[in-house]
């Protein structure tokens, strides 16, 4: 294990623990052996490249898509196999990629839907308030579609949407996508407001550089395997990043943590001597 | 046209519009919610005809208890036909789906042929079905106001239910995605049981105007409204619940038409009239009449 590893599973408690996941699509394998955790109130990011295996490490920690192989634990709880609606109801919230928030429903009735498995008619007005208190554009759109929102509009419903179940496990998947700069801001304190607030935050972004600024630990994907994991200080010094994002598997000059196939591993770092280090679990 | 045409024509087709539409209504919210077109759904009318008939024939219980009973017939055979013979398909492609419900309608129908008879037989019904009153000098059959007016009703409440309640609202999420609903915590059998629960009703509640019209129920009655509801539903638009009201009045109203313009001698070529013009219709508007903004999503 990667000191970074222990460190998260020593912290008191580990709330979501990936061990060996493969995940794939009919013949094509998306994700191998992927490994990670989320300990209580970290915000852990997951980064890589287009098609690295993100979403799809989120959709099956969501019960979306069905594990290969491999364990999820949330809790202590084994997961993996759950179906959606099962793994919601523990306190796994997921914002999908792409807002997917119901363009024909209004903002009420998406919000409505948010808490459809939590409801209690005293705290649902009182999280209402907590929502219109973090995104006050809720309230001015409360009885409109939310298809007729714009784009960081609905952003914000769908995150505010997964905050209604109070999940005690947040996971965004590029909250920031397709949002111009101001908004990317916006989003980014949001999230930092969040993690004040003590939520555990599993966040997948494309903007490397903003989200390691926010990170506790990152993760970084490519071809679904884990490339490094660690200290977003840590993975600035030791993975050119910028290359990684331009797909160059030799820019990832770091540990691959948990036992990942030397194979593949070794191949992406090659003459780097740190290679080796992680590779026993 | 004299003016008691134009009563008897509206009378009409308001009341054959009305059939149409909740038959549709029970097509296509399966279909929105499982990308699924049931061929199964005209047999639940069979089903729901049938109990009209066992207990109109071997009981004495008051007509408003049979006709609910039809109707709760209908929705059970529906819930029970999805967890049966759908379930298991769930998630599998359209195709599966497709012929599985082609053969659950195959079963039923062979059922009844076996367990009753092939032959159709006389359904009991209360006096009133077969009475008329005068509406403005026009001799109107009592069962057409009674089906405008349990339409209305229906529709009523079936809107309050999908406006009001979290129930109808979480099933119209999942109609839009159903993935993402699931991920909100909404379950995804709850929510397509209630689906098939609610064509069911509308399947007993068509049953039970359905042999008002024809007073019999045979093992095939299904057939002619499924062929219909999905005629109706193709003008409409499979994606949208008002679609498929709206078709179904206004298919309808193109019957009606064509019965009173066309010659006798062209009166029975009256369905290949209106194949015609629903074929030239989907020609030139192919995605029916009323669009769901929504992408459609099979559940997973
Ligand atoms: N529905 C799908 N069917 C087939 N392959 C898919 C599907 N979704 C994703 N993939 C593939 O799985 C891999 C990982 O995709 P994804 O998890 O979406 O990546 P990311 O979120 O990191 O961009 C990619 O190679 C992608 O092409
Ligand atoms: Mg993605």
């Amino acid at each position: 294990m990667t000191p970074q590893a222990s460190q998260a599973s020593a912290a008191a408690g580990l709330v979501l623990s990936v061990k060996d996941l493969s995940v794939s699509y009919g013949a094509v394998a998306a994700l191998q052996d992927l490994s990670l955790e989320v300990a209580q109130g970290e915000l852990v990011s997951l980064l890589g490249v287009n098609g690295a295996g993100k979403s799809t490490t989120l959709k099956a920690i969501a019960g979306v898509l069905k594990p290969t192989h491999g364990a999820i634990t949330f809790q202590g709880q084994p997961i993996g196999g759950k179906t959606a609606e099962a793994v919601h109801k523990l306190g796994i919230s997921l914002v999908p990629e792409g807002r997917q928030i119901f363009p024909m429903l209004t903002v009420a009735e998406n919000l409505r839907i948010g808490a459809f498995g939590s409801y209690k008619a005293g705290s649902f007005a009182e999280d209402l308030e907590d929502m219109f208190q973090l995104f006050p554009i809720l309230k001015q759109r409360y009885r409109q579609a939310g298809g007729l929102l714009s784009g960081g509009e609905q952003q914000m419903l769908a995150i505010a949407r997964g905050l209604m179940a109070r999940p005690k496990l947040l996971m965004l998947d590029e909250p920031s996508l397709g949002l111009s700069p101001t908004l990317v801001d916006q989003i980014f304190d949001l999230i930092l407001s969040l993690k004040q607030r003590g939520i555990t935050i599993l966040l997948v972004e494309q903007n490397a550089e903003r989200a390691l600024q926010l990170a506790d630990r990152a993760y970084l994907l490519s071809t679904g395997r884990v490339r490094f994991a660690g200290r977003p200080a840590e993975m600035s010094t030791q993975v050119d990043i910028a290359a990684v994002y331009l797909g160059e598997h030799g820019a990832v000059g770091a540990a691959v943590p948990d036992g990942a196939p030397a194979a593949s591993a070794s191949s992406a770092t090659p003459g780097n001597p740190a290679a080796s280090a992680g590779g026993a679990a | 046209m004299s003016l008691a045409t134009f009563i008897e024509f509206v009378v009409n087709t308001l009341s054959l519009g009305s059939l149409y539409a909740l038959l549709s209504l029970g097509l296509v919210f399966v279909f929105g919610i499982m990308e699924m077109v049931n061929f199964a759904y005209g047999e639940y009318i069979t089903v729901s005809a049938y109990i009209l008939y066992l207990l109109g024939i071997n009981t004495s219980l008051p007509w408003p208890l049979v006709f609910l009973l039809g109707i709760l017939g209908g929705a059970a055979i529906s819930v029970i036909s999805e967890i049966v013979a759908f379930r298991p398909f769930r998630g599998r492609s359209v195709e599966a789906l497709l012929v599985t419900s082609f053969a659950v309608s195959l079963i039923l129908q062979y059922t009844a042929q076996i367990t009753i008879s092939p032959r159709s037989k006389p359904v009991p019904l209360p006096g009133f079905f077969n009475q008329s009153v005068n509406v403005a000098g026009v001799v109107t059959p009592i069962r057409s106001l009674l089906l405008i007016a349990v339409t209305v009703l229906l529709l009523a409440g079936f809107s309050l239910l999908m406006k009001k309640t979290v129930l109808g609202i979480a099933m119209r999420a999942a109609a839009e995605d159903f993935t993402t609903a699931r991920l909100m915590g909404v379950p995804a059998n709850l929510i397509i049981s209630c689906a098939f629960a609610i064509s069911g009703v509308l399947a007993g509640v068509v049953a039970i105007f359905w042999v008002g019209r024809s007073g019999s129920a045979e093992p095939l009655m299904g057939q002619a409204p499924l062929l219909i509801s999905f005629i109706v539903v193709v003008i409409g638009g499979m994606h949208s619940l008002v679609g498929s009201v709206v078709g179904g009045f206004i298919y309808a109203a193109i019957a009606n038409v064509l019965t009173l313009v066309l010659p006798t001698s062209l009166l029975s070529f009256r369905e290949a009239i209106m194949f015609a013009i629903v074929i030239i219709f989907l020609v030139l508007k192919p995605a029916g009449l009323f669009r769901g903004s929504y992408v459609e999503e099979r559940v997973g």
